[in-house]
């Protein structure tokens, strides 16, 4: 089954940042594997280093100490596209909404039919249509994110990562949105690497969360998450019969530091 | 007949309307002020309150520039000044636009040239004209230049300022979408940066002016400020002041132009 294939295998990855005042360690000893179709939580204390790790998995930054080893199914060797959604969905207003989908695809050169056929699709298929020469503004939080996700989808990544993307939100569309976006993500089949602080939000949407310690963050828990679903509406995780034992098993991962 | 009540006015109509009389309120205290102030002139001359050779008064101004037009082509005065200062201003934007440029390109070279501008910065340019005339000769070069070393300075701060200012995180978004800096410069930064470009303009086109006038002080046969010194020396108080009446006029359709070009692009660009 390609759903217990590591694609990527991170060993023993380490990284520190450094200023005049001396060096400030943010990530220690991290090894985890991420399998494909897999969609998995990174949860920790805020200012762990979560998004540092993020971003030596996405390749913009280097780790200091450790490896990331590429397993790729067909046995070749390169790197998995990555596809990488920030904190906030950063539409640019000086570009209506087709234009913004396709800035991926601008700045790679592939504004080519084949390419552009599939923001098409997507476009059709996430609702955004009709508001193609609309202005960022002129869409609703939600359809703000949908646009977010087809101008990383656009680029056709393997690997998504994302790094608190419904932190912007209130609680009401956060709750709406991230099962939507979730539900779109798992729909394209790709594999997914969600950062939050929310233990709700990563019990209902991932398979495996992984939890970090505090600075310097290595890994203090894996869990892999088995929910009982009644439907799929955004809050049937939520009310699974096993969801608060798994929030009580993170929660005192997190708050008993050791 | 007015048997029928007038409509009730909606709360939101109630609020244009209110604020519309705002406006005009505005508007019609600004016209107030200056017809008070012209007849306050006008009058104190005539009463001989004031001496209207040194005050001279709207009626001497009106007259003053009918016959500056018919004798003395004040319209190529007014030309040249208008050419020079838009030429200097045109270079000032797009030298400024260079350099904050490549200073924002690299940081090392933005560290390396700081306590630069900011002492050329607030170094006061007219200090700077004599020599410019040294070097350049009386004539419409010095003038440009002298309009040019009065803006660019600030410009290019304000410039680099805002190319600064433009949240990080786009540029790390366009970098995580595989775009490069120059990508990252003209999809985010360049862009983002419109209303302080647009605002930087508006104060450089009326720098530009005054570092035109100062140079027409110094080194020139024509133009406004030309005139204003030309006039002072012959004791011609008259010219004088038409003189510094047309700069304001001047300065008010800048601005306005200015104001009219910035409303275009917002509307273009929905900001």
């Amino acid at each position: 089954m390609a759903y217990m294939h590591n694609i990527l295998e991170l060993k023993n990855i380490g990284y520190s940042y450094h200023s005049l005042h001396g060096e400030t360690k943010a990530l220690k000893d991290i090894s985890f594997g991420v399998r494909e179709g897999e969609f998995i939580a990174i949860v920790g204390p805020s200012g762990c280093g979560k998004s540092t790790l993020l971003s030596i998995i996405a390749g913009l930054l280097t780790p200091e100490e450790g490896t990331i080893i590429v397993n790729n199914p067909d046995g070749s060797l390169h790197y998995p596209k990555i596809g990488y959604m920030l904190q906030r969905d950063h539409l640019f207003e000086w570009r209506t909404v087709y234009r913004n989908v396709t800035l991926g695809l601008e700045l790679n050169h592939k504004m080519t039919k084949e390419h552009l056929d599939v923001v098409e699709r997507l476009l059709t298929d996430y609702g955004l249509d009709k508001f193609r020469d609309k202005r960022p503004s002129e869409l609703s939080g939600g359809m703000k994110q949908r646009a977010a996700l087809i101008r990383t989808l656009a680029l056709e990544p393997q690997l998504l990562l994302l790094d608190e993307p419904f932190s912007a939100l209130d609680y009401q569309t956060r709750l709406f949105v991230s099962a939507d976006i979730c539900r779109l993500i798992r729909a394209a089949g790709k594999t997914m690497i969600i950062i939050t602080h929310d233990l709700s939000e990563a019990i209902s949407l991932a398979d495996r969360i992984i939890v970090l310690s505090g600075r310097p963050a290595v890994v203090k828990n894996e869990v892999s998450v088995n929910l009982t679903l009644a439907d799929d509406s955004p809050l049937a995780a939520r009310n699974a019969p096993e969801f608060q034992q798994y929030f009580n098993t993170l929660w005192e991962d997190m708050t008993h530091e050791n | 007949m007015k048997t029928e009540h007038k409509k009730e006015l909606t709360k939101q109509e109630e609020f244009v309307k209110m604020h519309r009389r705002h406006h005009h309120e505005i508007a019609s205290w600004r016209t107030l002020l200056f017809v008070l102030f012209l007849m306050l002139w006008e009058v104190s001359v005539r009463l001989k309150w004031i001496d209207s050779f040194f005050f001279s008064s709207p009626s001497r101004v009106v007259r003053c520039f009918v016959e500056q037009l018919k004798y003395n082509s004040m319209l190529s005065h007014i030309g040249v000044t208008l050419f020079e200062t838009l030429f200097s201003f045109l270079l000032v934007l797009l030298f400024s636009l260079l350099v904050s440029t490549l200073l924002w390109y690299s940081t090392k070279l933005s560290e390396i040239m700081e306590p630069y501008l900011v002492v050329l910065n607030s170094l006061p340019k007219s200090a700077l004209a004599p020599l410019f005339i040294v070097w350049l000769g009386t004539g419409t070069k010095t003038i440009i230049v002298a309009g040019m070393s009065v803006a660019i300075f600030g410009s290019i701060i304000s410039f680099y300022t805002g190319f600064q200012q433009v949240d990080a995180e786009k540029i790390t978004l366009v970098y995580t979408l595989g775009g490069s800096r120059r990508d990252a410069f003209f999809k985010v930064v360049l862009p983002g940066s419109v209303p302080i470009l647009l605002s930087t303009a508006k104060v450089n086109i009326g720098l530009a002016l005054v570092g035109v006038i100062i140079g027409e002080f110094l080194a020139a046969r024509k133009g406004l400020g030309y005139l204003i010194i030309y006039g002072s020396q012959v004791f011609q108080l008259d010219m004088v002041i038409t003189s510094i009446i047309v700069l304001c006029i001047i300065a008010l359709c800048f601005y306005k132009s200015i104001q009219v070009i910035e409303h275009q692009i917002k509307k273009k660009f929905k900001m």
